[in-house]
């Protein structure tokens, strides 16, 4: 056997491009690498470490001319575990428990409230800001958890797709900015924090939440659900009137 | 760990089952998760098992969100062309979002009793 030349290095390359051990690899390695920033960054909630991923990995797959279907085919087992690690939000909810049904009230009434204000805001700037109508109506269901987003954007007549696209980027801009808006407005507790952000900023801020404090993501993940019950039975009522 | 891995599943699949065959308007690990608090104040001692995997999971919340980001490379005419309102509604209603929601928790929740980690 002669060492490997050209024709062998492409065989290779078109071996690992279509299979999903590259792809799941480079989304660990992405995450991992983006982790090892945020640390230099002294945890900085400015470095994203989904964001700064996402960014590596949508360059890469450009630079290489790979389709995100085939990218998808290999973190699609990342992709899996995030059902599985949304039943496990049982767990901190639960290890709140007595304290957690003290506060419904306050919970329901602040989730309402935000919930309403992220949609109305939302749609004000766009339409102010001239936004197409598709846009319009992707753009209601931003702050929900994706799954239940792209049901309800598709209900409503926006795009799935593109609503999967503004929640994630709703998600990176909570996670981003969440720590120091509530730094601004001078709210200290956790609870309210972690609630705040899961409302605005589902998955993403509830990730982002874990990170700084357990019970802040507890409220965050509570927050998450809650939301997305919300919406789905909300919106497509109040879609009517757009 | 593989314990652990298995009661998840089994709700993940409860949740999805329920979900679809009552037409909710809920995606299944939502309804599993609510399946399984319920689960777990019948039964404590399943809090010990779930532990480990689920703190671990829950720590690294973030990577599981990389591959549907990703597919911001689906849609990056369509964000080029309408940049500006999206990115400002995005930011705007998020900001906004997080405060009427802290806020208004802030001002009816009960005060912090003695017994709770003060923020730094």
């Amino acid at each position: 056997m002669t060492g490997p030349d050209g024709a062998a290095l492409e065989d290779l390359w078109v071996y690992l491009a279509t299979e999903p051990l590259l792809w799941l690899t480079a989304t660990l390695v992405a995450y991992q690498f983006a982790l090892f920033l945020q640390r230099r960054a002294a945890g900085s909630p400015l470095v994203n470490p989904v964001l700064i991923a996402v960014i590596l990995l949508v360059a890469l797959l450009a630079v290489s001319d790979i389709a995100y279907q085939t990218y998808f085919a290999g973190a699609q087992f990342v992709h899996f575990l995030l059902g599985t690690a949304t039943v496990g939000l049982a767990l901190p909810l639960w290890r709140e428990g007595a304290r957690l049904a003290r506060r419904a009230v306050p919970l329901i009434t602040a989730l309402v409230c935000g919930s309403a204000t992220a949609v109305a805001s939302a749609l004000g700037l766009a339409w102010a800001l001239g936004a197409s109508r598709e846009t319009l109506l992707s753009l209601a269901p931003k702050s929900v958890t994706a799954p239940i987003a792209m049901g309800v954007s598709e209900q409503i007549g926006g795009l799935p797709s593109l609503t999967a696209v503004l929640v994630i980027l709703t998600g990176a801009i909570g996670a981003v900015f969440a720590t120091m808006t509530l730094d601004l407005i001078g709210v200290r507790n956790w609870r309210a924090r972690g609630f705040a952000v899961g409302t605005a900023a589902h998955g993403i801020g509830v990730a982002r939440a874990f990170q700084v404090h357990p019970v802040a993501g507890a409220y965050a993940g509570l927050a998450m659900g809650l939301n997305g019950l919300i919406t789905a039975l909300a919106l497509p009522l109040l879609a009517h009137f757009l | 760990m593989l314990e652990a891995a298995t009661w998840l599943l089994i709700f993940q699949l409860a949740g999805e089952i329920i979900a679809r065959l009552a037409g909710l308007p809920l995606p299944g690990p939502v309804l599993g998760m609510v399946l399984l608090v319920i689960a777990l104040f019948l039964r404590p001692a399943l809090a010990e098992k779930l532990g480990v995997l689920v703190d671990g999971l829950l720590a690294n919340l973030g990577l599981l969100f990389i591959p549907a980001g990703v597919g911001v490379s689906l849609h990056l005419g369509l964000l080029r062309e309408e940049w500006l309102p999206i990115l400002v509604a995005l930011i705007g209603s998020t900001i906004a979002g997080i405060v009427v929601t802290a806020l208004v928790y802030d001002a009816l929740a009960p005060r912090e009793g003695s017994d709770e980690e003060k923020q730094r």
